[in-house]
């Protein structure tokens, strides 16, 4: 057997952590979630001496109050997963800031690693550390890194082993306080202290600490002490007999004493002479950040890059359906003709196991260009140039790529609204994201417009549309931020890095370990849900293949009498929409099987006449312009596929926000249709 | 005007500033104390505005302050 080893790496946003992560780890990562929250939680393994190392990949955080999620969950794993030891990479060109969060690690006495990443830049700005003193002030053992030239990574290892096996030659530091503040740390730890429960987990003096800095889950688990009574009443004196004496939140003075130990340290062993790496992302940033340009060219390339993403997968995804045609007909012909075996190998697993394949191409090359965008820092300039217009839907501009993304498809859409940190405006995000049009509902709006809708007015009914789904998005936006994620949004502050170039090993990476996370977590999901669909479509059992029969007709023709307010008299119209479920485009394909047009000719042209001269038994038309329009609003707002159905489950880690997703948006859709047909007859347009 | 406070959003491209103080609640306040944006701190304001958000360049990093903070935030022009 051999010897284990788990690190934590942790280290502030744009600290290079995750380039020191793939450097440790290469390819041999997986991405989980942890516990019941959203965050990501990225693991990696590599041997080392005789070592089984587990790295394990902690959220980029600035510090470690409860600030946010990811400082929780950075903060309870390091605390309650007890790894043997923790590195935190630190920004060399940064290095006050970035020890921040180093000595919030020396407050939790957890085995710590610094690593003064990117170092050469830091060098060549004139930064002069002197190592073997820095490391005694601060107690911890510092490496100088470059991950993206691998430089300095053994060593950490080493660093990690020597910390492991001991004997540990460096002498802990702890950060004094003060006097004052000291003392009152001392009355507060010395009732917690008698919690055994709790001191075993955590030190005490950390815990009088946060409680004095009023750390809302450190309060949470006073709350649930033994003693709780008591460690509240001392708290609150004590809070109340500093901010007497400095004139100030404790809170704030305990910062002061961290970043107090920092400078001191810092102006011992390091020097510096100021020379701004920055200069060139200023010159850069006066043109893409530009009052006037930035909005314009933010467009223009996402335009560009939209149109590279949908353009380069279509033809790859053409090429997928018709090997998924060529290996149905295969199939197919070794198996019995019309039996239930064959329609289940070639409709529902080959079909389905289709339908998620077909969404490789365009997951794959848009995490391509997500990371080209996150690598290079353009990233967060556009959050700062969307800002203004996403704060009217209540949101901040970091929602913004995921909600023009949804334009092409809601799927890949809702994977990256992982870029958003505050975890309100990502929920946000992707609920609302369903109503940005995607591509798939355009085979119907072509069918319902050339019918009904020819010539000039075409164009104008189709931007309606677009325009009807960004506005119920917006609507909605405000209502959930109103409603159901309500709270004081967080304050937006964020670093603009550097542009930097994109390694090409970093790009590969990041696109393959989100790709693969939808082709394992999403794919089982979709496919399993495809199986279901076939199932009902095909059951019971009919030779003849007639939807009309089987459960999904059935259930359209139930569910026909729901549509009647809204215009639709058409029971295939209500069986082609749940067939929408597995994907949009399907509704079009349904509709023509089951107005049985010869499809082998030019289905669609055929198909718009049928709808044109459908009549009903009292020899009205079925389909009049205003009943088709209320069908395209319907299609363009009820529920997603299910493949997004799928993501959200996946993105979200439950089934609480893919089913409120199903409800509310097949209800908004009824609703708004309801108003569109119904306000149509009253102004006498239909 | 030299040595009064005013709110960020008020100030000019390219001028040095001290950080005086936070108007905001707790929250921003430990925000942005965990950003290195704590009291007495100098910078240079690099984009500012009453309704969109600013940059400002604290030590060697460029940070982002979201719309409205600007105005919770009161600086001294050095």
């Amino acid at each position: 057997m051999s010897k284990r080893l788990t690190i934590a790496l942790a280290g502030n946003p744009n600290s290079g952590k995750t380039t020191v992560f793939n450097s440790l780890t290469g390819s041999r990562q997986h991405v989980g979630n942890y516990p019941g929250v959203t965050v990501e939680k990225k693991e990696g393994n590599l041997n080392y001496k005789g070592y089984e190392i587990t790295v394990i990949d902690l959220p980029g955080t600035y510090s470690l109050t409860a600030y946010s999620i990811d400082e929780i969950v950075t903060r309870n794993f390091v605390v309650e997963e007890k790894p043997d030891v923790v590195i935190d990479v630190i920004d060399a060109s940064n290095l006050e800031r970035n020890l921040y969060l180093a000595t919030q690690f020396m407050e939790l006495e957890v085995p710590l690693v610094l690593a003064f990443n990117m170092f050469d830049v830091a060098e060549k700005q004139g930064l002069a550390v002197d190592k073997k003193r820095l490391s005694e002030l601060l107690g911890c053992p510092i490496v100088f890194t470059v991950a993206t030239k691998k430089t300095g990574i053994t060593e950490l290892l080493e660093e990690a082993i020597k910390l492991k096996e001991g004997p540990v030659i460096l002498k802990k530091v702890r950060l004094d306080y003060g006097r004052e503040m000291e003392e009152e740390i001392k009355k507060i730890g010395d009732i917690l202290t008698e919690d055994r429960v709790l001191t075993q987990k955590y030190a005490s003096r950390w815990l009088a600490v946060k409680l004095l800095e009023s750390d809302s889950e450190v309060i949470k688990k006073a709350k649930a002490s033994l003693h709780a009574g008591r460690v509240l009443e001392q708290t609150e004196k004590s809070i109340n007999h500093l901010k007497n004496i400095f004139g100030d939140n404790p809170e704030a003075v305990i910062a002061e004493r961290r970043y107090g130990l920092i400078s001191g340290a810092c102006s011992e062993a390091a020097q510096r002479t100021y020379e701004l790496r920055h200069t060139t992302s200023d010159k850069i940033d006066k043109v893409l950040v530009n009052r006037v340009l930035g909005l314009p060219i933010f467009l223009g390339l996402a335009w560009l890059l939209f149109r590279f993403v949908f353009g380069f997968s279509q033809p790859l995804m053409r090429w997928i359906e018709i090997g998924q045609a060529w290996l149905q007909q295969l199939a197919g012909s070794f198996l019995p003709e019309g039996s239930v075996i064959q329609s289940l190998v070639v409709n529902g697993v080959i079909g389905g196991v289709g339908s998620v394949l077909v969404f490789v191409p365009v997951i794959f090359l848009l995490f391509l260009v997500m990371a080209i965008l996150e690598d290079s820092g353009y990233m967060a300039r556009v959050a700062f140039i969307m800002d203004r217009f996403m704060h009217k839907l209540g949101l901040h501009g970091r929602s913004s790529i995921p909600m023009l993304l949804g334009f092409g498809c809601t799927l890949p859409a809702i994977m990256a609204a992982r870029t958003i940190d505050d975890q309100k405006d990502r929920l946000v995000t992707i609920l609302v994201n369903p109503f940005m049009s995607c591509g798939a509902k355009l085979p119907f709006y072509a069918l319902f417009i050339a019918a009904f809708f020819p010539g000039r007015m075409a164009g104008n009914i189709l931007f309606s549309l677009y325009m009807l789904g960004i506005i119920v998005a917006i609507i909605m936006a405000k209502l959930f931020r109103r409603y159901l994620f309500r709270g004081p949004a967080n304050p937006f502050v964020m670093e603009l890095p550097p542009y930097r170039m994109p390694t090409l090993k970093g790009l590969l990476i990041h696109m393959w370990e989100r790709g693969v996370v939808y082709l394992k977590k999403a794919g089982t999901v979709i496919f399993i849900g495809c199986v279901l669909v076939w199932f009902l479509s095909n059951f019971p059992w009919d030779p003849q293949r007639s939807m009309q029969n089987s459960y999904a007709g059935k259930i359209g023709r139930a569910i026909a009498p729901v549509f009647k307010p809204l215009g639709f008299n058409d029971w295939r119209l209500s069986v082609g929409l749940i067939g929408g479920f597995i994907g949009k485009e399907i509704v079009v394909g349904t509709l023509g099987t089951l107005h049985s047009v010869d499809q082998a000719g030019n289905g669609a042209t055929s198909l718009r006449e049928v709808l044109q001269n459908q009549t009903q038994a009292d020899g009205s038309k079925m389909y009049t312009p205003l009943v088709a329009y209320a069908a395209m609003v319907f299609v363009l707002l009820y529920i997603p596929c299910i493949a997004v159905i799928g993501v959200i489950k996946k993105e979200t880690n439950s089934w609480r926000w893919p089913l409120f997703t199903v409800f509310y948006t097949t209800a908004v859709a009824w609703i708004v249709a309801l108003i569109v047909y119904q306000g149509g007859r009253l102004l006498g347009l239909g | 005007m030299r040595g009064q406070f005013l709110p960020l959003a008020l100030v000019r491209p390219n001028r040095e500033v001290s950080l005086m103080a936070v108007t905001g609640g707790q929250g921003l306040r430990r925000r942005l104390n965990d950003m290195g944006l704590s009291k007495g701190v100098k910078f240079k304001v690099i984009h500012a505005s009453a309704v969109g958000p600013c940059i400002i360049s604290l030590g060697n990093s460029r940070l982002v302050l979201g719309r409205g903070m600007a105005q919770k935030i009161l600086v001294k022009e050095e």
